[in-house]
């Protein structure tokens, strides 16, 4: 492990190691803020209850992942294509950013039920503007000289977008998708908290509701590590892929 | 044949050139020498339509053309590899664009390959490779056109002196062994006293005619020959001249 590994390590183990003597010293209860420890131990020990809750929630960001890319990428492709659409696109594309989605999460339960339809699509949204603008601007990014060339080669639009644009814009386009999937999380818990009848949201309102505390801190612990698993496999598809950076 | 008469482009109102004239034979290889800035590249911005001209006419093999576009190989001052292909398939991208029947291709390039020096480097990525063989790469996917007319922006300008001269050697077996007819850009007066059949020289601000010489030693060509050598003296005059009247 080098240094730059072992630096955020440290730190966290810091907050961690403090966080751990502060409720230690003041005593303060479990049902308030119960120490690092007791939430890993609950994380762990209570996993056959959390488990199903997180394979929920998963299949939801995951379901909102791949709409946003069926959605996005054609979208991005139709923008650059074509600029006139782009300039009527995009005041849609920054009202849907400009929409706080605590607002949208009611109505969409009205609309799409308590199941997972309606986390699905809060995902979609979330996730939908930073795949489909950091494509977009990978794709405006490219050198004007590259374009020339393909234009002297007789290139057609879908090929010069295969051959050329594309793997240009790939940095960029994952990029965006790290960014979406971390805040996905965000849109599918949202959307359970609204109204659901399982997932790691639904069972932090069930937990708050009852003073456990430990659980609904369990619950964040493998919502985070279920973003951060997403992070890093977005990662290492992007060196898989991206091989000749 | 290539015919260029009274070709002229602004830039605003910024005269880059006006009416200048240029012909190249088929099968012959011409050399455009003058000072940087003077308009050499936008000059094969125009011709290949790159960028529009605002006046002249082209005419190639006594068709009368808007522009080369579809008729010259142009390559770019740059090598413009793209770094996500292997060399071999840098090579083969105008056949691709252009939907070529790709086995035929892939066999052209393989024989291009080894002919120029890249045997066993199909499958490198360019930054795995030199400066040489990036350019000799970007001159195989030149050849990949298929077209009869090259037109060759200071292709080997990047090079150290060394790498310079075996390349100078590829550049002629375009024309000798590949049968194409060829204008070339270089800043590099020997390059051009070694390589070509006419050297145009020009001068800058407007980009104009001052120099025409017809070389007609057989080639391949020693530098200390007394005639380019002489040449050369007179072109070094001349681009010292301007030199000296552009700081008056
Ligand atoms: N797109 C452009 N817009 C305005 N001026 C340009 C443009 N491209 C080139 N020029 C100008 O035209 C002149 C000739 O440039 P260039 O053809 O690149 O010269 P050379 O290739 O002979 O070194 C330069 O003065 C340059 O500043
Ligand atoms: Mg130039």
């Amino acid at each position: 492990m080098n240094r730059f590994n072992l630096l955020p390590v440290l730190f966290v183990a810091l907050i961690l190691g403090l966080w751990e003597l502060f409720v230690r010293i003041l005593a303060v209860p479990v049902f308030i803020l119960p120490p690092p420890s007791c939430i890993l131990t609950v994380a762990l020990v209570r996993a056959p209850q959390i488990l199903p809750h997180a394979a929920i929630t998963l299949t939801e960001i995951l379901l909102g992942i791949g709409l946003a890319l069926c959605t996005a990428i054609p979208l991005a492709i139709i923008m650059f294509a074509r600029p006139s659409l782009e300039k009527a696109f995009a005041p849609f594309l920054v009202a849907s950013q400009a929409i706080p989605v605590f607002a949208l999460a009611p109505l969409l339960v009205v609309w799409l039920g308590y199941g997972i339809a309606s986390k699905v699509f809060m995902a979609w949204i979330i996730i939908f503007f930073p795949i489909c603008i950091s494509l977009l601007e990978g794709f405006k990014s490219c050198d004007k000289e590259y374009r020339v060339l393909f234009r002297l080669m007789g290139a057609p639009f879908f090929k010069t977008l295969i051959l050329l644009y594309w793997p240009w814009a790939l940095p960029r386009f994952f990029a965006g998708l790290k960014l979406g999937v971390t805040v996905a999380t965000i849109g599918a818990v949202i959307g359970e908290w609204v109204g659901a009848q399982q997932g790691l949201g639904f069972l932090m309102i069930q937990s708050n509701a009852r003073l456990q505390v430990d659980l609904v801190f369990a619950a964040i612990l493998w919502l985070t590590a279920m973003g951060l698993a997403l992070w890093w496999l977005v990662g290492v598809l992007e060196k898989k892929i991206i091989k000749w950076k | 044949m290539l015919k260029v008469s009274c070709v002229t482009k602004y830039f605003k109102d910024q005269k880059i050139f006006s009416n200048l004239d240029l012909t190249v034979d088929r099968g012959r290889f011409h050399v455009i020498v003058g000072p940087s800035g003077c308009g050499k590249s936008t000059l094969f911005d125009g011709l290949t339509g790159v960028t529009p001209l605002d006046g002249g006419s082209i005419s190639w093999n006594h068709e009368s053309l808007l522009n080369l576009r579809y008729h010259a190989a142009y390559m770019q001052q740059k090598d413009m590899l793209l770094p996500w292909f292997s060399l071999l398939n840098n090579a083969l991208l105008p056949a691709k664009t252009s939907g070529q029947d790709m086995k035929k291709a892939k066999k052209q390039a393989q024989s291009l390959f080894s002919r120029l020096g890249l045997k066993g480097y199909e499958s490198h990525y360019a930054r795995q490779v030199s400066g040489g063989m990036r350019q000799r790469c970007a001159l195989v996917r030149t050849l990949m056109f298929n077209r009869e007319l090259i037109l060759l922006d200071e292709p080997l300008s990047a090079l150290d002196a060394i790498t310079r001269r075996s390349l100078q050697s590829l550049l002629l077996l375009l024309q000798t062994e590949f049968g194409k007819t060829i204008l070339m850009i270089t800043h590099d007066i020997e390059e051009a006293l070694v390589l070509a059949d006419e050297i145009y020289l020009f001068s800058k601000k407007p980009m104009s005619l001052s120099r025409h010489y017809v070389l007609d030693s057989p080639k391949p060509r020693k530098f200390n020959d007394p005639i380019l050598l002489n040449i050369k003296a007179d072109v070094l005059d001349k681009l010292e001249g301007d030199l000296m009247n552009e700081q008056v």
